[in-house]
């Protein structure tokens, strides 16, 4: 019987380990012709773009059209920049302009390039108590200051953190005390938070929309100049970091730049939610949104 | 309540229609899961044994470190397994951050100081007479270890469970070694923490559910086993 129990454990640890080394990842693969020595591609970015479903559209895409494979690693933009600035990562794209440019400048970055931009919009409860809808996004964070109405803040260093920061910055008021709660996650989460305590927060669009079906909050500030939204790509500088993947990363970047990658950008949403989540800007620069 | 019900209800047929992608997370959550807590057994089982056989300088310091480890936050084993893997840390040229193996390190290490505690307390639990006459009746060291890991497999088993129903259970380690990519490191716990965040509760629900079923079904089958050796 005891041999019997032992035989048991020992053939479902086999089969486990059998199973285990089922597929070991190739290195390398031929593409129409060309070998791809090193196929997977650190592509660090913001929750934004994976929680909207943008990035399920678009990586399928490139992995199809070039045999690379992109591994999405979706944190807050503080912290895929960071992994830039590490060389942990290979390409990143993120929306945090004046951060972006430090880490270009510190030269762990290249290539830093306009891909697209949607709006930052400001979220709140149907009763309003801070009476801001429709106002521009100064005048309303005013309102909300001087009111102490809960705004929930993501507080986790990422693209959408930091635009808010900025606007509390330029509005000169400085949020603490209990009216003024960090999150401390993500946009989908900060935003169900928010609702659940009749608070106002800082969104991007496409979360928002994403987002919907489960708030009963209203958008009450958009279409400010402030709040325009912008995503960058960059690749990680290969020549401060051996280890990274240029190769590839230059072709994700490309990719995004191309017409099929633009057009997927424009088109993503459309359906789904009756207007696009995204503004292709191939070709652009911030200069032409006056920035 | 509606919500759960529905939730219960998507996770079935998410299951029995054979939705490849939430089948290839669910498989890859046993895989990972199950190595790891095998690794940990393989480990864990003889250090419990010898930590509970033999008498040496300095063991209650080494026993309220397992202890201690038994309730290590996976969060910190994520963290540090993390230095290790990147790319530019001690182990970079592996290149094994974002892959199941890392996944299955990490959870290794969680499960590890559960399996060495939990099989301690089984071997200890026996009658400490026990030993002594099996040797006084002639057995080897090992012909006596062996008995007595026979004696308390209900309770090693039991370190195998616990062990098991940690790992499975875990996200802040695995998402972060893992990454929760599509496709290649994405586990069930990991995809509904994603979902939450996207907003899809109830595929959230879904995921959750068929977590539950995947670690009922394991523990089902674990119990049987180790109440089979009892009945003998």
């Amino acid at each position: 019987m005891m041999r019997k129990f032992i035989g048991v454990c020992l053939l479902i640890v086999t089969t486990i380990f059998f199973i285990g080394c089922g597929n070991a990842p190739s290195k390398t693969e031929t593409n129409a012709g060309k070998t791809i020595v090193n196929k997977d591609v650190i592509l660090a970015t913001t929750t934004s773009t994976q929680d909207s479903g943008l990035l399920d559209i678009l990586i399928p895409a490139f992995e199809r059209k070039t045999g690379y494979k992109i591994k999405t690693i979706a944190v807050g933009t503080g912290q895929a920049l960071a992994m830039g600035e590490k060389g942990e990562a290979d390409v990143l794209l993120v929306h945090a302009p004046a951060a972006e440019k430090k880490v270009v400048d510190s030269g762990a970055a290249i290539h830093r390039i306009l891909v697209m931009h949607n709006d930052f919009i400001i979220v709140g409860p149907t009763n309003d108590i801070a009476q801001m809808k429709g106002k521009s996004a100064k005048d309303a964070l005013t309102a909300i200051g001087k009111k102490e109405a809960v705004f929930v803040s993501r507080g986790d260093d990422s693209g959408t953190d930091k635009m808010e920061k900025s606007l509390w910055k330029l509005v000169g008021i400085k949020p603490s005390g209990a009216w003024y709660q960090e999150a401390g996650s993500g946009m989908g989460q900060t935003l169900k938070i928010a609702d659940e305590k009749q608070g106002y927060t800082l969104s991007d669009r496409a979360t928002y929309l994403a987002q919907k079906k489960n708030l009963s909050s209203q958008i009450l500030v958009e279409g400010d100049a402030t709040l325009l939204n912008i995503y960058h790509v960059m690749e990680v500088n290969p020549e401060k970091f051996s280890k990274v993947n240029n190769v590839g990363a230059k072709a994700f970047s490309e990719f995004l730049l191309s017409s099929e990658g633009q057009g997927l950008i424009a088109g993503f949403g459309k359906e789904k939610f009756g207007q696009p989540l995204f503004f292709a800007d191939g070709g652009k620069t911030e200069k032409d949104f006056g920035l | 309540m509606d919500m759960i019900v529905k939730g219960l209800i998507q996770g079935l047929q998410l299951l029995l229609s054979g939705d490849s992608e939430v089948l290839e997370v669910a498989i890859l959550t046993i895989r990972v899961s199950g190595i790891a807590t095998a690794i940990s057994v393989l480990i864990g089982i003889p250090i419990g044994l010898w930590l509970a056989l033999k008498d040496f300088y300095g063991k209650q310091a080494v026993n309220s470190i397992v202890n201690f480890g038994m309730g290590f936050p996976p969060v910190v084993v994520g963290l540090v397994v993390s230095l290790f893997l990147w790319r530019y840390g001690p182990l970079g040229e592996l290149s094994l951050m974002y892959t199941p193996l890392a996944m299955v390190i990490a959870q290794a290490i969680i499960a590890t100081p559960i399996v060495i505690g939990l099989s301690f307390a089984a071997i200890v639990s026996l009658n400490p007479k026990l030993r002594w006459q099996l040797i006084s009746l002639g057995a080897t060291r090992w012909q006596a270890s062996w008995l007595l890991i026979k004696e308390a497999r209900l309770g090693l088993m039991a370190a195998v469970i616990a062990g098991f129903g940690r790992v499975i259970s875990e996200v802040g380690a695995s998402m972060m070694v893992g990454g929760n990519i599509k496709g290649q490191t994405r586990v069930l716990t990991t995809a509904t923490v994603m979902e939450v965040g996207k907003g899809n509760y109830d595929l959230a629900l879904a995921i959750s559910m068929i977590l539950l079923l995947i670690a009922y079904s394991i523990v089902v089958m674990l119990t049987y086993l180790q109440h089979k050796g009892k009945s003998e």
